[in-house]
């Protein structure tokens, strides 16, 4: 039997994988909109899986906002990146670097 | 019913639809041409809707179920967030259109993140939190990065989006651990969930999780490390935007959900703020010492700055909160007319942020020079200047709850931080003769910069009587 638990360390394990993929990343920033996203679902899992142990349906309403947000976040995103590629050529992260912090 | 709800958010749906408006009417008129005139209309509509909520607004209302409130405390935010957004709109609009920098999605961008701000001072629900913490950051994200032909601009955009991503997700994944512990996202609901005494470990984890997220927003060590980036990249106008009415509405923010939501167990996030407090007080005082750049040293100072309001409240008082809403309003006025000098540092029409430039700048512009030093004064905290009232309410709020030996590292941490706001008095007084700054010909900045430093005079004598609106407002949140 698969139970809450069980969501709730996907949930935990991707939420992490995500941060990580946040700090260890070196070579791509396309990664850290990816890194993003499987934060933001995972944290979804969370909300549904709650939902449905409490029985009770705000987590999932919550969910549908949460992934209108994510998406609009990844289109700004994008947009950014795209006007940082065209200044500077690149989109590594080592490359992020012209002023120093 | 409804009927009720939508009156109450009145402000915020005007501005909402202005924004759209705005925008649409510009894409299908004169596009840039219009920018000018729009950032006008824009920054007297703050100010017409800032003194409607301050007049009219009255009682504590709330709207959709509890999901959003409007009370003294949202109302007092509300007012310092607008008001703080027109002056910024106005002594950056000059600066912007000669350099051509201003485009129409400027004033536009900056009512989308009024509104996000106003809905974040004013959420009763882990989900309008959500929301509009998302509107106000996705619209600073993309006015980061605003100057598209310029690499700092745009790094600055990028640093600051995977960053606010990051602590956007933080803040999610604790709301969703407060959510599933106490069954319910209403601060109403959870306060009762979540009782006196004890916490349980989930519940304990979405506090942590959720006051890292809004650490992040306020700029807080040890989640500062985007601030200084962000501020220098900026163009100066957004850097001062940046500076003021955001860091009232995360502020306020914060200590709404520590208040509404987590009332009842003061002692458990009362260490993880005065952690936060003192980190941000030392750090900010002994990194803004090494800036050569004084965009990046406001930067220093902001996150310094943070640390005192978070002082206040760490307290976990009534007088705390007030204390704290005090210090964000004369933080805001100093940070505006101290910006507006910044903006009005140029050379051969070029934008200079070297702090060397202002070597013996008395000698040429005493007037300005003269209010700039009260200005750095206050910052610095120095009696009797109000900044220096600012200070001395959170301190007292600080001892007052008990915390001592943070009082005593807060007069530490500000005698270090008077060092680098001193030295830029010493240049201008004193320094060596150098390259010299044009003479500023814009009468709005030199206005701006007049009148804050006047403020800081005259508020001397009563504080302009926001010590007992700030009373007011603060007892509507702690009870």
């Amino acid at each position: 039997m698969i139970g809450l638990e069980h969501y709730l360390t996907v949930a935990a394990a991707l939420f992490v994988i995500g941060i990580f993929g946040l700090f260890l990343n070196r070579k791509n920033v396309i990664i850290l909109l990816m890194s993003i996203e499987l934060m933001l679902l995972s944290v979804n899992i969370n909300l549904v899986a709650f939902s449905s142990f409490l029985g009770d349906l705000v987590g999932q309403v919550f969910t549908l906002f949460v992934l209108t947000v994510a998406a609009a976040e990844a289109a700004i995103g994008l947009a950014i990146l795209v006007s940082f590629f065209r200044n500077r050529g690149t989109i590594s992260v080592e490359d992020v670097n012209v002023m120093k912090g | 019913m409804i009927q009720a709800d939508l009156n109450i958010i009145l402000p915020e749906i005007l501005l909402a639809i202005y924004a759209m408006v705005a925008l649409v009417g510009a894409v299908y008129t004169g596009k840039d041409r219009l920018a000018s005139l729009m950032t006008w209309v824009t920054a007297v509509l703050f100010v017409l809707v800032a003194s409607w909520i301050g007049v009219s607004g009255s009682g504590e209302n709330v709207a959709f179920n509890g999901m959003f409130h409007d009370d003294a405390f949202s109302r007092f935010a509300k007012v310092t967030i607008l008001l703080s957004a027109a002056a910024v709109l106005a002594i950056g609009q000059e600066y912007m259109s000669r350099r051509g920098m201003l485009r129409f999605e400027y004033p536009v961008l900056v009512t989308l993140s009024a509104v996000g701000m106003m809905m974040m001072v004013s959420a009763g629900d882990l989900m309008a939190l959500y929301m509009g913490l998302e509107l106000q950051s996705l619209s600073l994200y993309v006015i980061a990065s605003m100057r598209r032909d310029s690499v700092r601009s745009s790094e600055a955009g990028l640093k600051y989006f995977v960053l606010g991503a990051l602590s956007s997700g933080l803040l999610l994944y604790g709301s969703s651990l407060i959510y599933g512990f106490s069954g319910t996202t209403l601060f109403s609901g959870i306060i009762e969930a979540v009782g006196h005494g004890h916490v349980s470990l989930g519940m304990l984890f979405g506090l942590t999780f959720v006051t890292a997220g809004l650490a992040f927003k306020v700029s807080a060590v040890p989640f500062h490390m985007w601030t200084p980036d962000v501020y220098e990249g900026s163009p100066t106008p957004v850097t001062a935007f940046f500076a003021t009415a955001p860091k009232v509405a995360a502020m306020a923010l914060f200590a709404r959900v520590l208040h509404d939501a987590f009332g009842g167990v003061v002692s458990q996030w009362q260490q993880i703020l005065v952690a936060l407090s003192v980190l941000s007080m030392f750090l900010g005082a002994v990194a803004a010492i090494g800036q050569t750049n004084i965009k990046r040293m406001m930067a220093y100072s902001s996150i310094a700055h943070m640390g005192y309001a978070l002082m206040g409240l760490a307290a976990g008082t009534a007088f705390g909160v007030q204390s704290m809403l005090i210090y964000m309003a004369i933080y805001v006025t100093m940070n505006i007319g101290t910006f507006a000098f910044i903006l009005s540092m140029e050379k051969d029409g070029q934008p200079v942020t070297d702090i060397q430039s202002l070597n013996m700048y008395s000698k040429r512009e005493p007037a300005k020079a003269l209010a700039m030093l009260i200005l750095l004064f206050s910052l610095a905290g120095v009696p009797p200047l109000v900044g220096f009232f600012g200070k001395f309410y959170v301190l007292r709020a600080a001892y007052d709850a008990g915390l001592v030996w943070l009082a005593v590292l807060g007069v530490v941490a500000s005698v270090i931080g008077a060092f680098y706001y001193l030295r830029i008095v010493y240049y201008m007084y004193f320094g060596e003769e150098g390259e010299v700054l044009d003479k500023g010909r814009s009468p709005i900045l030199w206005g701006a910069l007049m009148a804050s430093a006047a403020i800081m005079l005259v508020g001397v004598v009563n504080l302009f009587g926001i010590e007992s609106i700030a009373q007011a407002a603060a007892a509507t949140l702690v009870n």
